[in-house]
């Protein structure tokens, strides 16, 4: 179930997921292949790092490993990194010091 | 595969896959006479274990009875100083009518340390003869208990090993098996995905109950927050941390929420809930992974799946531990510590599929006799302490 390409830089977890993850460093620069389509990455992956493997609008949900992970704040592209900067919890529990990641 | 080979069959009818006689110390007084019995006792099939406290506790006693009657354990013999608050007379009784045999010496009524470890040893040798005696049967998947930990994790463990395990437990759910998952406390956030996934909505609403006591109770220990250096690692939210725990239940539907020393009705996926009921009383719910470990196994498990990253080395007594490292780079540094190398799909060696289907396989092989890597270097760590728990209600159990 990799979505290597012959390099193994990003792993799909789940079938139901639309984010890959970084399993290896890819450089800004660097030519990938997501879905089927060749994508110019526009900075640094980092490993454990995610990146779309569709096309997203803000407001949808992320599934990672099967499961919902949060919601985009931001239209992303297929390859686009996927973080703190785009993404937002959806865990609000009022008991929590911290419910979310930003 | 949905026959395992064949097990030691219990007279309660218990079938395990292995045949231990443990030597139970009941408060830490006994602890050095125990060990010496079993130190003592040489090469075989003896092992230590105990509880260190002086004040009763019905969790501890429970979780002790779950191990005597355990179906690996063949029989015990049970260590007293003679003042301590354990209830040994009901820990020998339920052992006793499970058909086990099992001894109790109270240090100060036997002649003290030398005396008690002298008959200790003589009766270590009785209960390995009976348990040499014990029959064996086949033994079917759906006789089988598997639980599944992980400890030292790092960002590997979420992305290789634990879902590697999560599609190891969907085969043996899918064989019959009986599989446990726990760690409540690290499941903050995907409480709704796993209440969609319960056999019924009074279940599905329990578990959220129980990740909700977990956030409490983590919260007034001071745990429950999301650190930096998770976002450098590439996690963004609190539920895509907890995920990566999750990740080792698979995909099967839920069928119960047991706590510690409950054994799983049948097969199917369950949900162990580690946090104590109540007001915190007692400390951190569980001090180190072994304390979850023992856990399981007194929840009947016969083997656990370990998943680590940063590379832990535990073992544990009565159970076999199968360690399944996500870490390529800790793989290499450990390599005689681990069973299974996750990391590999890491290095695009192999896909999540194909190291689920590999843990399968050992699974087999060490439910049939195969030494696990722990269990091949001596590992037999164990640790119990005080806990308080209410009992389940029959929503915790549906019946399908």
């Amino acid at each position: 179930m990799n979505q290597n390409n012959g390099k193994h830089k990003f792993i799909l977890l789940h079938p139901k997921d639309n984010v890959l993850v970084c399993i290896a460093l890819c450089k800004s620069g660097e030519a990938i292949n997501v879905a089927g389509k060749d994508i110019i990455l526009d900075q640094d992956i980092t490993v454990g790092h995610k990146i779309a493997r569709d096309k997203l609008s803000a407001g949808s949900k992320i599934v990672k490993c099967g499961a919902p992970i949060g919601s985009m704040t931001q239209d992303v592209n297929i390859g686009d990194h996927v973080h703190m900067h785009n993404l937002k919890s959806d865990y609000l529990a009022s008991h929590l010091r911290t419910a979310t990641g930003e | 595969m949905a026959i395992l080979s064949e097990g030691f069959l219990r007279k309660d009818g218990g079938l395990g896959i292995r045949n231990e006689v443990l030597v139970i110390y009941l408060v830490e007084c006994a602890h050095h006479v125990a060990r010496r019995i079993v130190e003592e006792s040489g090469e075989g099939n003896s092992q230590l274990i105990g509880f260190p406290g002086c004040f009763p506790n019905e969790y501890a006693l429970k979780i002790m009875k779950g191990l005597t009657t355990h179906p690996n354990t063949a029989g015990a013999l049970l260590v007293s100083l003679g003042c301590e608050a354990f209830n040994r007379e009901e820990l020998a009784k339920t052992t006793e009518a499970s058909g086990r045999p099992i001894e109790t010496l109270v240090i100060q009524e036997n002649g003290g340390t030398a005396e008690t470890i002298r008959l200790g040893k003589e009766a270590v040798e009785r209960l390995r003869i009976e348990s040499d005696k014990t029959p064996k049967a086949p033994m079917n998947m759906s006789d089988l208990v598997v639980g599944t930990i992980c400890g030292g994790s790092d960002g590997t463990s979420g992305i290789s090993a634990n879902p590697a395990v999560g599609r190891c437990f969907d085969q043996l759910v899918e064989q019959g098996a009986a599989c446990i998952f726990e760690e409540t406390g690290e499941l903050i956030g995907c409480e709704q995905i796993m209440a969609e996934r319960a056999i019924t909505p009074e279940l599905g609403e329990l578990i959220k109950k129980s990740v909700d006591k977990a956030a409490t109770y983590y919260t007034i220990m001071g745990y429950g927050s999301f650190a930096p250096g998770n976002a450098e690692g590439g996690l963004t939210t609190l539920e895509e941390k907890s995920i990566g725990a999750y990740s080792k239940s698979g995909d099967s539907p839920i069928s119960g929420l047991i706590k510690p020393g409950d054994i799983p009705p049948g097969g199917g996926l369950y949900l162990m809930d580690v946090i104590p009921d109540g007001e915190p009383r007692f400390g951190f719910p569980n001090i180190s992974d072994n304390a979850e470990i023992v856990e399981m196994i007194a929840s009947g498990a016969h083997l656990i799946l370990f998943t680590t990253g940063r590379g832990s080395v535990v073992g544990s007594a009565i159970s076999p531990v199968i360690k399944v490292c996500a870490n390529p780079e800790t793989y290499e540094k450990l390599s005689h510590d681990m069973d299974i190398n996750a990391g590999r799909i890491l290095k695009g060696d192999a896909d999540i599929d194909e190291v689920g289907a590999e843990i399968l396989n050992y699974v087999d092989a060490v439910a049939s006799g195969k030494s696990s890597v722990s269990e091949e270097l001596g590992h037999q760590e164990f640790i119990l302490t005080y806990k308080s728990f209410e009992p389940i209600g029959p929503s915790c159990l549906p019946t399908r």
